[in-house]
């Protein structure tokens, strides 16, 4: 028998992870952090490369890739054509990803109550 | 031959070309250290150094270096501090000359050695390796370098830890080099101090996360951390990373006493993912460090002790950064004041995309951001901001061609908008935006046996 679905709420990603983030040529990283290693199961689960894909579209040209670090309750995101041809190319103000970080802690995740 | 050290102090000095003056002096005077580490290389930097070599050879390294050793060199010959450094660019006997003049006009001479680590210019060897069958294929794209030969204007290998151990192991007390990568210059006195052999993977992996953990600079002692960040205090006063360095490859990151900033695990988890790829699989010339085993622990105020780093043996790679020339760019800004500060932004980009294309100008790229709405979070800051009733706003346009007239044109499309564009508009005392010229980056791998390192030691 199948359950009733269960109440969720909006949870922002701000509340439960911090970031940093950098360039290699056309190549964002963020760095996604939890601010408690009780969150870090969140993110893992949650904060999966399509789901950040989503969430940066129209903003990448290519695609997202994800790694974990369990021992520093982190996972790293390799956004592919992030930053206009990158580097000295690149025409954006954050030519080198600097903010992207923060802009991924823009993400909303719906999780249960 | 001497004994082995049982701790070592390294201090980082500096996180790259520009950064702030007043560290490295700091660093050398606030307390015990036997390293400073200067960092000053990125990869765009090789190629504005090639330039300024070729138009005077007796230039090409990061001339801020020379004022920075005159400072600090009277105090580092006193307490026996060494310097390892990548302030050499494409020039490093140039540069340890300049350093070599400087210490004897400070009455110093008879008292330091200098070591130079070249080998890695590469420059003047590319058609050979080409013809030898070395493609130097663009790790990103994959098309060889024959595509855009003609145009390159600097290479260089990256070279590891192990030349500067030899200049150490020479009695260098300032080791100056070329392209050497940022980890290898904190590695390099690990290996030089403890005794760690080439083949020791895990105590070399370490070493490279204490690298990579200060390479930047304050970046791990509380700056640019978004951990807590309105409650780290005194940044005015930041102080430098500083790596307390045991033989067993275990380490701890500190600051000197008194100064401003935070060592905290969370603010060097931030530092560990900057810039990072596949995190098992950190990869140097001194070997791959799998930043998935690292160990950290909060050992009192400002100290986090690393530890459990594990290794693996280096690639027959090096990596070559290539630079060569792009095209042309420039960027134009406007601001715009309430009421309708972004509309009439907007409409003003509308209008100067029109002029350009009524002109028949062609770009690779024109790119428009608004400054103050959506240039950092682009979209995903549009949805929420409150677009009608912004203050103000920066129109920011930038073009992106290989013809150099059309980007001049582009130029000289701005100011007239104060005039005969939307209203309310200012902003414009930096005068026209000044095309640029677009030195791109080409990385590539290259085999290790191909690239034959230099050491020299001299007496100054």
């Amino acid at each position: 028998m199948r359950k009733k679905a269960a109440r969720k709420t909006t949870v922002a990603l701000v509340k439960l992870a911090h970031a940093r983030s950098g360039d290699k040529g056309d190549t964002a990283n963020v760095g996604l952090i939890a601010l408690k290693p009780e969150y870090y199961p969140i993110l893992v689960k949650h904060v999966t490369a399509a789901r950040v894909a989503r969430h940066f579209k129209g903003m990448i040209s290519g695609p997202v890739e994800r790694y974990e670090l369990p021992n520093l309750h982190a996972l790293n995101f390799l956004l592919h054509g992030a930053l206009d041809g990158g580097g000295t190319i690149s025409l954006k103000t954050d030519a080198q990803g600097k903010v992207f970080s923060t802009a991924l802690l823009r993400l909303e995740l719906e999780l249960p109550k | 031959m001497k004994p082995r050290a049982v701790a070592l102090r390294i201090a980082a000095g500096q996180g790259f070309w520009g950064d702030w003056l007043e560290a490295p002096y700091r660093q050398v005077t606030g307390g015990p250290i036997d390293y400073l580490m200067m960092d000053y290389l990125a990869e765009v930097t090789m190629s504005i150094l090639q330039k300024q070599k070729s138009r005077d050879p007796s230039l090409g390294y990061a001339k801020d270096f020379i004022p920075q050793m005159e400072r600090i060199l009277p105090i580092v010959a006193k307490r026996r501090i060494k310097i390892t450094a990548n302030a050499g660019g494409v020039n490093p006997r140039g540069c340890a000359q300049a350093v070599a003049e400087t210490a004897r006009r400070l009455r110093l001479g008879g008292t330091l050695r200098i070591g130079v680590v070249t080998g890695d210019d590469l420059l003047g060897r590319l058609d050979g390796l080409l013809a030898r069958g070395h493609e130097l294929k663009n790790l990103d794209t994959g098309r060889p370098l024959s595509d855009v030969r003609d145009r390159v204007v600097s290479a260089n290998a990256y070279l590891g830890a192990w030349p500067v151990v030899e200049a150490l192991r020479g009695g260098a007390d300032i080791v100056v080099t070329g392209r050497v990568t940022d980890t290898g210059l904190t590695l390099a006195p690990m290996i030089h101090a403890f005794g760690w052999r080439p083949d020791a993977w895990d105590l070399l992996a370490a070493g490279t996360v204490a690298g990579h953990t200060i390479e930047c600079g304050a970046q791990c002692s509380g700056g640019n951390c978004l951990v807590d960040w309105e409650r780290i205090p005194d940044l005015a006063n930041v102080g430098y990373p500083i790596v307390d360095a045991a033989p067993d490859g275990t380490f701890e990151i500190t600051k000197h006493p008194g100064t401003g900033g935070r060592i905290s695990v969370a603010g060097v988890k931030e530092q560990l993912v900057y810039e990072m790829g596949n995190p098992a699989e950190y990869i140097t010339p001194d070997g791959i460090a799998d930043f998935t085993t690292i160990r950290l622990e909060q050992r009192g105020k400002d100290r986090v002790r690393v530890s459990g780093v594990r290794g693996r043996p280096a690639t027959d790679k090096l990596k070559v950064s290539i630079g060569y020339f792009y095209g042309y760019k420039a960027v134009g800004t406007l601001v715009y004041a309430w009421p309708d500060a972004y509309r009439k932004a907007q409409a003003a980009d509308r209008i100067v995309r029109q002029r350009l294309a009524d002109l028949g100008l062609t770009f690779e790229s024109v790119l428009t951001e608004f400054v103050g709405a959506d240039a950092t979070h682009g979209p995903l800051a549009r949805a929420s901001a409150p677009l009608d009733q912004l203050p103000e706003v920066q129109l920011r346009i930038g073009v992106r061609s290989p013809d150099k007239a059309a980007v001049e044109r582009f130029t000289r499309e701005i100011a007239p908008l104060i005039l005969n564009g939307p209203p309310s508009v200012t902003g414009f005392a930096g005068g026209r935006p000044k095309p640029e010229e677009i030195v791109a980056y080409w990385p590539a791998l290259l085999d290790r046996r191909t690239v034959e390192p230099c050491v020299e030691v001299v007496d100054v």
